[in-house]
């Protein structure tokens, strides 16, 4: 072919730049970070072409828990592994609403009343979707990823622990499921 | 042979430190790895019914057998959120 349209090698050579280009968009929707959260930023780097709903979750560090006063909560991870739960929850939701492109992002370290630990930003054609998927992270992140949160109240503090994490746990997972289509 | 062990949270404060290398007879299970660090640190006992395991870095399960050069995390239930 010449003249018009590309050859195969440059078609290709195209496809390739896409994909490398997509993997990179992929692999940026999830993070595990010390640094401050920008939500915007987070649902800015969605590709939101074609997109009808943009629904942002943004979890914050409370001023009290179970009666005690906090003073402030340091967050602690296994970040391999808990960047895996991440990208695993967006992919079970990517599973359950095909439509549904997300964005995790959860910070790490020491954070002060009102700070935000955790940044959901869910992109949909419609607004359903977009709500669902990003109920359902929220609940699949406090059961699967490997994050601690120590307390420091007035008086003392504590390690808080929740849920013991098992990806494999079926019922835990229906449980997300059945929250989220609330 | 040798394996890395990770601690987190409540599980490190208790043994003090985060990471360590201990000795562990060959075809030794993730259970054997936790069975050896509770004599060592008997406080972490009650977390035998609550805890998760993983092998780098891959949750796993208690009757996996370990290899030389493994990292054995042990986790405590998580808060994140």
């Amino acid at each position: 072919m010449e003249g018009g349209g590309f050859s195969p090698r440059q078609a290709t050579a195209k496809a390739v730049a896409l994909q490398q280009l997509y993997s990179f968009v992929v692999s940026s929707q999830t993070l595990i970070t010390s640094a401050p959260l920008d939500l915007h930023a987070i649902a800015a780097g969605l590709d939101v072409v074609g997109i009808g709903a943009v629904v942002t979750f943004l979890g914050l560090v409370r001023d009290n828990n179970q009666g005690r006063r906090v003073r402030h909560l340091e967050y602690e991870a296994y970040e391999p592994l808990a960047l895996r739960g991440l990208d695993r929850i967006a992919q079970e939701a990517g599973e359950r609403w095909p439509s549904v492109r997300m964005a995790i992002h959860h910070r790490i370290g020491r954070m002060e009343i009102g700070e935000a630990s955790v940044a959901i930003a869910a992109a949909s054609p419609h607004r359903a979707d977009a709500f669902a998927a990003s109920r359902y992270a929220i609940e699949r992140i406090k059961q699967i990823v490997p994050i601690w949160k120590h307390e420091f109240f007035e008086g003392g503090d504590v390690w808080i622990e929740g849920a013991t994490a098992d990806p494999d746990d079926e019922a835990a997972r229906e449980k997300a499921m059945k929250v989220a289509c609330a | 042979m040798r394996v890395t062990i990770r601690l987190f949270a409540r599980l490190r404060d208790i043994a003090g430190a985060g990471e360590m290398t201990r000795e562990t007879p060959a075809g030794a299970t993730v259970g054997a790895v936790w069975a050896a660090l509770v004599a060592d640190y008997p406080e972490l006992s009650p977390y035998e019914r609550s805890i998760s395991c993983a092998i780098n870095a891959d949750y796993s399960r208690f009757t996996a057998a370990v290899s030389d050069g493994d990292e054995i995390a042990f986790l405590p239930p998580v808060s994140g959120g």
